[in-house]
């Protein structure tokens, strides 16, 4: 991406002046973008880096970067440490052999039959050779340590039922709100949209000995039911939709003796796919993301547990091992990034913002 | 609720009588009514009904442990408030994290976005969807990443600062710098407020930067007087969001602090003193409390800050 960004402008760069000094904005700016970027995406460079090294790597101050380890070079059966040496020929990779105080022995692994000689100079301040050398253990024993198929399955499970009910749920409520003159309609509009600033810990303790009391505490059911009854950001979201589909189609519709529901299914629905997916996803990464229901709810039922609770029971074995961590981590996000970057016009284009501040 | 689809259901047969056109508008109120059932029938048992129920709850002393004990407890719960050190302290931190984090959640995407419509930058879809994409990821997996990149030892926050020769804190393990780092992992999530920015800044009409330049506006005075002015909605709005979103943080810091604010009760926030209350010391009752005075407290900034827009939000067609 960077040579696709930066090459562009660089054609026509040195023809003549005042072209250049047009150019001077593009080039300023797209390499200030970049800077920005890079930084931003740093902590997943981060990630995927650290998640190939072993632990011996992730604290060797000499592989900060990238996962590399010292090298060796077997020489008569015995292996023995790459260093890089400093010789009147320049700087040599060299396998010692010997090690001495002020001088030690050496053997060229490029030239082994040449035999041991002797190079002047304090092995211990010279850098051992490194190279590039990733593991991949860390995926498999971080899925089995933290069961990450189980919690794949959970989450997978809750968010598509979950996703399901809300599409359904809301496409109804919205479409309620959008399409018939109900008295007092403004009203519950304005209750509505006043429940998203309502915190749910204020519903949350009567909701939760509700549960319990009718036998859903530490089942899936508390996650999963409430989205069959819509939610003020889906409805308004899809309601602004509807309203902007003239209403011309759905009067015709009507008069040629289509019920409500023949309107809503052929005439609303196939016009708000854009919609339809935006609210869906949306949901999908919050069920995804969502932390405190399952915290609540699924206490003590591990073999329950959504990908973000399973993960942070881990946290402390992870703290000492940041490459297992790293391996987890990346295997988490992997379903939702796909997703993001199938769909990613859906949210980067404003159909998610369409109405945020009308 | 569940008469309402019963009446539904029976409709068919109702509109034979009365008048065509009042049936048609007593049909188009079924069918209304029809739709609006799960809505409403949700908003009865899921909200209105567990908020009044907990107002109910602040009142006694609950333990689900015991629910046959529970009694009235008059207002002790509220008058706990005041003597309650826990409370004070994650009402500090809470607004302590407010003043550090708000100013970032603000300027930080309305900077990246001003970037990304900039039509200087080559290649904009590509960072709009790259800045956007680490929203997307699982606050779990954000915490983790973001501890390994600020560890002391091994995290390449420091080892970078270490480059400029500057000692790096030990983030998540200092109090003073915990909610700094906190803040910082915040800013990585700002990809949708960047976007909402965007789509202001995208309706700004092109004649009044034309006539700005025309008048000899810089740079700076056309950002100034007139994109500030028109996007102060959204940035209202964010704001809104924020301080909200403030008193509901709850993962981050439950994930840093192993649920229990450390360290030294330095991400005791408010929403965490909440859980731990009524989650883990099963004091309903005054959970119950803490909940119903954060709603109450969220309620009051939300009216204060509408209150006060008139002065700095400006809207096009002065409604």
């Amino acid at each position: 991406m960077a040579s696709q960004t930066l090459s562009v402008p660089a054609k026509p760069r040195f023809q003549f002046k005042p072209r250049f000094r047009k150019l001077l904005p593009y080039i300023g700016i797209s390499a200030l973008g970049l800077v920005i970027l890079l930084l931003f995406l740093a902590p997943l460079g981060y990630m995927s880096l650290t998640a190939f090294k072993t632990i011996v790597q992730v604290r060797d101050p000499h592989s900060q970067w990238l996962p590399a380890s010292p090298i060796n070079f077997t020489y008569e059966g015995v292996e023995y440490p790459l260093l890089m040496v400093p010789t009147e020929d320049g700087v040599r990779e060299l396998a010692l052999v010997k090690p001495g105080r002020e001088e030690s022995d050496y053997v060229d692994p490029q030239n082994p039959d040449a035999g041991v000689f002797t190079v002047q100079g304090r092995w211990r301040t010279f850098d051992p050779v490194y190279d590039f050398n990733p593991t991949l253990d860390n995926f498999p024993t971080s899925w089995e340590q933290v069961n990450l198929g189980r919690l794949f399955r959970n989450t997978i499970f809750i968010a598509t039922l979950g996703t399901i009910g809300t599409l359904l749920s809301s496409i109804l409520v919205a479409y309620g709100f959008a399409r018939f003159r109900v008295p007092g309609i403004g009203i519950l509009f304005i209750i509505l949209i006043s429940t998203i600033i309502l915190p749910r810990q204020v519903t949350l303790i009567p909701t939760y000995i509700f549960f319990r009391t009718i036998g859903w505490g530490g089942t899936w059911l508390p996650l999963i039911v409430p989205h069959f009854f819509a939610n003020a950001y889906n409805v308004f979201l899809l309601r602004q939709y509807f309203r902007s589909i003239p209403r011309d189609l759905d009067e015709a519709a009507t008069l040629d003796g289509a019920t409500p529901w023949q309107v809503l299914w052929h005439v609303i629905l196939p016009q708000s796919i854009p919609a339809l997916i935006a609210v869906g996803l949306f949901h999908f990464f919050f069920a995804w993301n969502d932390f405190f229901e399952p915290l609540v709810y699924l206490q003590g039922r591990e073999d329950l547990y959504t990908i973000s609770i399973g993960m942070t029971q881990f946290n402390n074995i992870f703290n000492t091992q940041p490459g297992l961590a790293m391996a987890a981590s990346m295997m988490a996000i992997a379903l939702p990034l796909i997703m993001f970057f199938l769909a990613q016009r859906v949210f980067v284009q404003g159909i998610v913002v369409t109405g945020v501040e009308k | 609720m569940a008469d309402t689809t019963q009446t539904m259901a029976a409709a068919p047969a109702k509109t034979k009588e009365g008048k065509p056109r009042n049936n048609l508008m007593r049909r188009e109120i079924r069918w209304g009514l029809l739709f609006l059932s799960p809505w409403l029938v949700g908003f009865l048992i899921f909200t209105l009904l567990p908020t009044l129920a907990s107002l109910a709850f602040s009142f006694t002393n609950y333990n689900p442990l015991h629910p046959d004990q529970i009694s009235f407890a008059g207002l002790s719960n509220y008058q706990r408030l005041f003597t309650d050190p826990f409370f004070r302290q994650a009402i500090g931190v809470t607004l302590r994290f407010v003043a550090i984090s708000v100013p970032f959640g603000i300027i930080i995407p309305l900077g990246l976005a001003l970037l990304v419509n900039s039509e200087h930058l080559l290649g904009k879809n590509i960072y709009r969807a790259l800045f956007f994409m680490p929203s997307m990821i699982p606050v779990v997996v954000n915490v983790m990443v973001w501890r390994g990149i600020m560890s002391t030892e091994t995290g390449w926050l420091n080892r970078m600062l270490g480059v400029f020769s500057i000692q790096g804190p030990s983030w998540f393990q200092d109090e003073r710098w915990v909610l700094p780092a906190l803040t910082l992992m915040g800013v990585w999530g700002v990809g949708n407020a960047m976007i909402i920015m965007l789509a202001g800044l995208q309706n700004v009409p092109t004649e009044l930067y034309d006539a700005a330049k025309v008048d000899g506006a810089t740079g700076l005075q056309r950002f100034r007087h007139v994109t500030l002015p028109i996007i102060s909605p959204i940035i209202f709005y964010q704001l809104v969001l924020a301080l909200i979103g403030s008193f509901q943080y709850f993962t981050q810091a439950y994930i840093v602090s192993n649920g229990r604010g450390d360290p030294n009760g330095s991400t005791m926030f408010y929403n965490l003193y909440l859980y731990r209350t009524a989650f883990n010391f099963l004091d309903m009752g005054y959970g119950a409390t803490l909940a119903w005075v954060m709603f109450v407290v969220v309620l009051l900034i939300t009216i204060f800050l509408f209150r006060t827009q008139q002065r700095w939000v400006y809207y096009a067609g002065g409604e």
